[in-house]
């Protein structure tokens, strides 16, 4: 089996003295949605900064289209391929939708037109409101903000913490919609969810964390029908 | 008196304001204006409240004046504008050689330490001193006069004899040189933010740090552009407050209150609040201390003229106003009337 593009193979650390990743394994290949799971203080957004490289890891390693990138800062990371979209304060509320996105091409020296054209065919609302400041939008246009201003830097893999994180359920429906369609560009995509149920239907693999360990890995289909899973983390 | 007298008398009464209130509020606005955005910057992009603000204008215009008599000594002149305008690039780079130099020393070694704001601002406090000591030292406490050029823009005599008005308004070279200048500067510097990617990465810097850093932006470069920048707007409010009224050291001290009482009125952070709060700082200030009698006089029916001086505070108690100003904003808009940051 070849190696998944991005991995953070047996990952151990937190933010201070106490662990709270436990040897845990993430993963996500290409054209692949992968998706993070489990209940509160699961260790869901922490596994995910670990592998962006926002704490520091005492053991196991992470590595992006086969490179090791333990050492590299977050900053670095993004330069490497990596867009992240953190789970709140992730647009600059006082500046327009579309210096947003400029801002998300800062590191790119070259024309930005054309991919911003491709994030306003994706996010159609975001071409109509481009002049307004971003603070103003609602929660969902917002996170579309962030999402795109984080597929400025044409990044090779997408990741995203709780995208739907104090957003409406009809507005949660549109934004994984809208997450599929990126998917479809061809980006890989590692999300962390709080809601478990629709985010396996429609992730390629899922993990289920529980105290910071991996409790369950599977495609999103199988853990979806797994009764153990389905007992402990959705409601039967 | 009739209605040709009584709106003759309206027009005094408007005059007489003009020239002790309108124009030298607008003067001391644009100056406390300029002052206001360097603070804010600072306050907006590097997070402190910087005491040193003050004492930055004294050393800016300090360098200005030392080069303007240097170029008055070789016989370099402006014609009618002052000689200072010319000498004020040099005074710009300069301070900002020396800004830059109290941010290597001293700023970033507790922006590496990701210090809280009340560590920079005691450290702030610091560099006032430091840089306070060398002005005094450099070029000496007392008063120095480096204005030339015309005085007036119009003079009180001119003003009368073309209008054939008692009273006489006169606007200074100074004053109409302060609010040009300042309206240019203002120009120039919401051009940047707004219109360039520098500009936008600053903005973007101040609005929210984490995902700037995450965008790629460098905030080692935004630090130094803001400092490049504060340096300009401290050296050009130093020397036009210089220009117009006098060069004294203590002066400048002295201006922090009002600068920060402006900067807090409009919301920290905010460049239009700082312009905004200039201007209020600036004719409360002035309305609250001028001696309003000559005013009334001329616009109140004969009966009710004023016997007292009409003036509601000593000059003395000026910065009383600006105080008392920040206290009431503080109590009930802390974030001030531009969304700024609360302090």
């Amino acid at each position: 089996m070849s190696e998944p593009y991005l991995i953070g193979r047996n990952m151990t650390g937190g933010y201070g003295a106490a662990d709270i990743l436990h040897d845990c394994t993430i993963a996500v290949d290409r054209g692949e949605i992968a998706v993070i799971v489990g209940p509160n203080g699961a260790g869901k957004s922490t596994a995910m900064k670990a592998v962006f490289g926002m704490l520091n890891l005492r053991e196991g390693s992470v590595q992006l289209d086969g490179q090791d990138i333990g050492h590299l800062t977050p900053q670095q990371r993004v330069v490497a391929g990596m867009g992240f979209v953190p789970q709140t304060a992730n647009v600059f509320t006082s500046m327009t939708v579309q210096e947003n996105l400029e801002m998300g091409a800062f590191i790119r020296t070259d024309d930005i037109s054309h991919t911003m054209e491709e994030v306003y065919s994706l996010f159609p609302i975001l071409r109509e409101k481009r002049n307004q400041a971003a603070g103003e939008l609602s929660g969902g246009q917002r996170q579309q903000v962030a999402v795109g201003r984080a597929l400025m830097t044409q990044p090779k893999v997408l990741m995203l913490d709780e995208p739907t994180a104090g957003v409406s359920p009809i507005v949660m429906d549109e934004l994984f919609d809208r997450i599929i369609d990126v998917a479809r560009t061809g980006i890989p995509i590692l999300m962390v969810e709080q809601n478990a149920r629709q985010a396996l239907a429609i992730a390629d693999h899922g993990y289920v964390l529980v105290q910071g360990r991996n409790a369950h890995t599977d495609t999103g289909q199988a853990l979806l029908a797994d009764p153990d899973v389905r007992r402990s983390f959705l409601g039967g | 008196m009739g209605e040709d007298g009584s709106s003759v008398e309206l027009l005094n009464a408007l005059i007489v304001f003009m020239n002790f209130v309108g124009i030298p509020a607008i003067t001391y606005g644009s100056q406390l204006a300029l002052g206001a955005l360097g603070l804010t910057l600072v306050y907006g992009i590097l997070r402190f409240s910087n005491f040193a603000h003050g004492d930055t204008m004294a050393f800016g215009a300090m360098v200005t004046i030392l080069f303007t008599w240097g170029l008055q000594a070789l016989g370099i002149s402006f014609g009618p504008l002052p000689t200072a305008l010319l000498a004020l690039p040099f005074g710009i780079a300069v301070t900002a050689v020396w800004l830059l130099a109290t941010d290597r020393v001293i700023y970033r070694f507790y922006r590496r330490q990701r210090a809280v704001p009340v560590i920079y601002l005691i450290a702030s406090a610091g560099v006032m001193f430091v840089t306070n000591g060398l002005v005094r030292f450099i070029i000496g406490p007392g008063d120095q006069r480096f204005s030339d050029g015309e005085r007036f823009i119009i003079s009180v005599r001119e003003f009368k004899a073309m209008t054939g008005l008692p009273e006489g308004l006169a606007i200074k070279t100074t004053q109409g040189l302060t609010v040009v200048t300042a309206i240019v500067v203002v120009t120039l510097l919401f051009w940047f933010l707004n219109r360039t990617r520098t500009g936008k990465s600053m903005r973007a810097y101040s609005d929210n740090e984490d995902l700037a850093l995450l965008s790629g932006i460098d905030p080692e470069r935004v630090v130094m552009v803001t400092w490049l920048i504060v340096a300009a707007l401290a050296t050009i409010a130093g020397t036009l407050y210089g220009l117009d009224k006098t060069f004294k050291p203590f002066v400048y001290f002295q201006l922090l209150l009002p600068m920060f009482a402006a900067a807090v009125i409009g919301g920290l952070g905010s460049p239009l609040g700082a312009i905004v709060g200039g201007f209020v700082i600036a004719f409360a200030e002035v309305i609250i201390t001028y001696a309003w009698k000559k005013v009334l006089t001329y616009a109140l029916p004969e009966a009710w003229e004023p016997s007292g001086l009409m003036q509601l505070l000593s000059t003395d108690y000026k910065f009383a106003v600006s105080f008392a100003l920040l206290v009431v904003v503080l109590l009930f808009k802390p974030t001030g009337l531009f969304k700024g940051q609360s302090l």
